[in-house]
Order: structure tokens, then sequence, then C-alpha cells
């Protein structure tokens, strides 16, 4: 009945693929939407400027969840510059489904996490911010 | 978990609902070629003809800058205006309607007496007890208050079933406090708490006492002299006035010797390079042109509730949620979180649905017309306590039916069948 609800979405969302951690992980990145409260760490074993590999973990709505998955399986052996290229129309276009506007932040928050991992940003909020924020 | 529903509920409802819906021009709408199903009142309400009518009859027949020109345009349109702060006044029983100042909502309301009053009289070292209930609206203008002079923000806690731990309450109001802060009713549980009982306590403690009855204004007879409270703040957009009007009252001696909120056009009697005199009550925190088209919006839609009577309506919401409760506690994998009873709740109705996010769920919803909340609904400290990032909402108002409460029966089906949960 849904044209978002795709049994290849919905089986990502419940098989994710590369879920779990990634010991020895060089770059991690974890970011949350607030408003809906999906949260993601992405995870990656960068190896002579490429991914040899990347795990993420998370919680929260199917698209932000699926949209994780799939992103995870294509970036392997990619280089970070190839990474940091991913653009948002790329991710949509992946899910292949029509995103409401409302849902466009769940299906971008993995892109929004890789890129905080490929370019080795520090965690949000900063630590001397989270302090003044409490 | 199983559930219990005490009685309570009434067995039917007062309110001709056929009748009243014909009013609402948007309710015969269709969203995706489904019927309207609006069940996100609690975010905000739909308007009657009658307040659609009131503002366009201004833009149509004398719109005019209130409290300025001295031609028959301006002049009616500040009658009207005015005309709206007495509807206002009477509906919550305040003594004096220079009590009630018009804001855009209950945020900026609360806001106002933050920075005005809270500034004047939160010291470092004060303490403000808040709830785990508390709409953002109403922590975050006091948690930063608090930062700011060095005082002290303590939130009280509910039990399992959302009701706030009067306990606790109790012992924290003990301590001393300069300032209760709290909801007469939960935007996120529905839980009504017993206003009259806690403002008696928190007075006797010593503490000045705001009431969040954004709420309660629009759906139960709020009256402030019998609730006995300081301050009271609602909003307009949830009782079917337009979203940018809304109300402050506090009593007049505590308004009196508050300094303005907002400072320039309007709120003065006198400028002078050196000093300026504020405008008298309530126009002394009006700075600006008022919002003065949505505020008579919020008149005529007082006039509207009070016509089919607010107690009745607050009936006709037990009696959904009456209904509507049981019928949700008996779908395998539906959590229902707040009061398992209608004695102290009112038709909010927060669920979870195992395996589905919130926000997939009123996305599936809306495929079927049928409109709910989901999220943390302004309300992050209780989806904390509660243990979940956010919940899916259904709130319901006097044009509500049991017709609508099937469809999100319906629709939740719908949802589970999508995800095979």
């Amino acid at each position: 009945m849904d044209d978002m609800y795709r049994d290849y979405i919905l089986d990502h969302y419940k098989n994710p693929r590369n879920s779990g951690d990634l010991p020895g992980a060089t770059n991690t990145y974890a970011d949350s939407n607030p408003l809906c409260g999906d949260e993601i760490t992405m995870a990656l074993l960068i190896d002579d400027g490429k991914v040899a590999d990347v795990r993420f973990k998370g919680k929260g709505c199917a698209i932000s969840q699926a949209s994780a998955s799939i992103l995870t399986e294509e970036i392997k052996g990619k280089t970070l510059d190839e990474i940091k290229a991913i653009d948002r129309d790329h991710i949509l276009q992946n899910l292949g489904i029509p995103i409401s506007p409302a849902r466009v932040k769940c299906a971008l928050l993995s892109l929004k996490t890789l890129k905080g991992a490929a370019w080795g940003l520090p965690a949000w909020p900063g630590e001397e911010e989270a302090k003044t924020a409490g | 978990m199983a559930v219990t529903l005490r009685p309570g509920a009434p067995a039917r409802s007062p309110l001709d609902v056929a009748k009243i819906r014909a009013d609402f021009p948007i309710l015969a709408t269709t969203v995706h070629g489904k019927p309207l199903v609006y069940l996100d009142n609690a975010a905000t309400s739909q308007q009657p003809r009658s307040v659609i009518d009131a503002m366009s009859g201004v833009f149509e027949e004398h719109n005019a800058n209130i409290h300025r020109g001295v031609y028959e345009y301006s002049e009616r349109t500040t009658a009207a205006f005015e005309e709206s702060r007495e509807k206002v006044a009477r509906l919550i029983g305040a003594r004096d309607s220079r009590e009630v100042i018009f804001v855009r909502n209950a945020t900026e309301g609360v806001n106002l007496v933050a920075y005005s009053w809270g500034r004047d009289n939160i010291k470092r070292g004060d303490r403000i007890i808040s709830t785990v209930l508390e709409h953002h609206s109403d922590f975050v203008p006091w948690q930063q208050l608090a930062k700011d002079v060095g005082a002290e923000v303590v939130v009280v806690d509910i039990d399992d079933e959302g009701r706030l731990r009067r306990d606790q309450l109790s012992a924290e109001l003990r301590k001393g406090a300069k300032l209760l802060a709290f909801t007469h009713t939960s935007n996120g549980l529905g839980v009504v708490n017993p206003v009259k009982e806690i403002v008696t306590e928190a007075h006797a403690a010593g503490a000045t006492v705001l009431l969040d009855a954004a709420q309660a204004v629009p759906h139960t007879p709020v009256d402030v002299r019998e609730l006995d409270c300081d301050f009271l703040v609602f909003s307009g957009h949830k009782m079917l006035a337009p979203p940018g009007s809304g109300a402050v009252w506090g009593r007049l001696e505590l308004l009196e010797r508050m300094r303005p909120f907002l400072y320039g056009g309007d709120m003065i009697s006198r400028v002078s390079v050196e000093r300026t005199e504020w405008n008298e009550l309530p126009w002394k925190f009006e700075a600006g042109t008022s919002s003065y088209v949505d505020a008579i919006g919020l008149g005529a839609a007082v006039d509207y509730l009070t016509a089919v009577g607010l107690a009745k309506i607050h009936e006709h919401e037990r009696f959904l949620a009456g209904y509507a409760l049981p019928r949700l506690t008996e779908i395998p994998g539906v959590t229902l979180y707040g009061p398992k009873t209608t004695d102290d709740r009112v038709g909010v109705i927060s669920f979870n649905i195992e395996g589905i996010h919130p926000h997939d769920v009123a996305t599936i919803f809306d495929r079927e017309g049928v409109c709910v909340r989901a999220g943390h609904h302004c309300n992050q400290l209780l989806m904390t306590r509660l243990g979940c990032a956010a919940t899916t909402r259904a709130s319901f108002y006097l044009y509500n039916t049991t017709d609508e409460v099937d469809a999100l029966v319906r629709a939740i089906h719908s949802a589970k069948k999508v995800f095979g949960v």
C-alpha cells in the first residue's frame, strides 16, 4: 500500500548489512536526529586511503536504518575522496523510493555520519560544548 | 503487560458532533484520497467558519492598526481586539481583563514571565521546581534563567502510570522554592494533575506558581480564581483560534510590579531621551503592533467553545478516550503510555507499536488520511523517563468521532501488516 515501504527497504531495516561494532576502526562518528530519535554510529577502517571495512550501529525509523545499511554496502573499497564526494541526491536515488520532505532528514543521517567519519570530525557536541550545555 | 481498564468514562457523548463538524470546512477535505481523520489536536486544532469569518471580516471590512488611529476603522478594530480580551478574561475567570496579556503562544507567555518576573525575583541559589511532564516551553526558559542567575531547577518525577510523584513534589516544596512551574494537563500522556491541591501546597511553601494550561483551556473549564495560580499561559491555536494568538494571565498585583518584557511601540506612555514611562496594563506587555487579527480570531473561538460548552467538550473527549483505550490495548504489540483510566486523563493517547518506529507509523497512517504526531512532542524529559526516543500520539477534540477512532485502529493494523509485525 505504500511506496515508501518496499520489501527491500523493510529487508534492510530488519536485517541490516554491516551492522555492529568494528574493532580497530580508525574513523568513527555518531549523530542523531533529535526530532525523531534516529541514531547512527558509523565506523570506518581506513587503510591506505581506502575503506577496508565499515560497520554501523543505530536505532530509529526504517528509512534511516535502511539508508545506512544500503550505504555501507556500496562504500567498501572506495577511497576517502570518493566518499567525501557522495551527495544527498545519490543517497535519495539509491534508496529508490519517494521520500516525503519531512522524512529527508531520516534518509540523510547515514550520509551525515559517514561524512563525519570520513573527515575525522570530533563527536558532536564537542566535550566543552556538552559541559556548558549540561 | 496486561492492562486492566478501570471504568469511569462516560457511556455517550453529550455533543452533537455531526453538527459541530459541519462548522469546520477542513473536516470535509480528503487527503491521499481518504477522508481527513485529524487526530493531532494536541499539536494544533482546526478553525470553525465563525473564526475564519471573524478574521476575514477584519481584513475585508475595517482593518486598521489598533490603539493608534482616531478614525472609525482603527476604533472598530481596537474595539474588536479589546472585546477579545474581555472574552478571554471571562473564559478563564479573571477578575480584571487587564490581567490578560495577548502573546503569540504559550511559549511566549512563559518567556514573558521568565524574563520579566523571573529576572527580578529568582536569585542566585534560589530553587525552581519543574516536572518531567513539562513541555519544553515550560522547562527551557526556566533552565536558561537558572543558568543565567545561578539558580537551581529541580525536576519532579512521575510514577509508572505517568502521574506526578506527589511525595517527591512535597519533599521538594518543603526544601523551599521561589517558583513552581507545572502543567495542568500533560501534552505527552494526557494525564491531568490535581492542580488545585498542588497550588495550595506550593503557596503554603511560599512558592509562586505558573500553570501551563495549553492543554487545559481548550478542553475543560479553567478558572484562575478557583485554581488560585499566580500565572497561567495558553495558546490560541490549540483552541480553534489561529496560530499567533495566545495569552498569559497574571495576578494584577504581580503584573503591576513587573518590568516590561519587550520594549518599543505601544508599550510606552511617555518617551524622552533620558527615560521612558511604561503604558498601563495590559499594554505595558504588548510592544509593537499586536497580532490583533489573530487575537480577534481567538475571541471568536472563545465564543464558539463557550456556546458548545467546555464541560461538555471535556465529557466528549473522556468518552472518546474511554472508547479508544480498550480498543488500542487489545491490539498485540501496542504499548500505551499514561494512566489506563479516564478519571484523570484526557483524550491524548501516546503509544508505540513494537517493531515500528513512530515516524514510520505516522507515515503509514498518513496514507490512510489519519493525522497523528510522531516524535518527542517537545517533551524530551518525558521520553527519557519513559525510556523511548519517541511515541505516536493521537489527540482528540470536540469534532472527533468514534468512527475516527475506528480509523485509527485500522491504521494501526495496516502499519503492522506493512512491517509484518
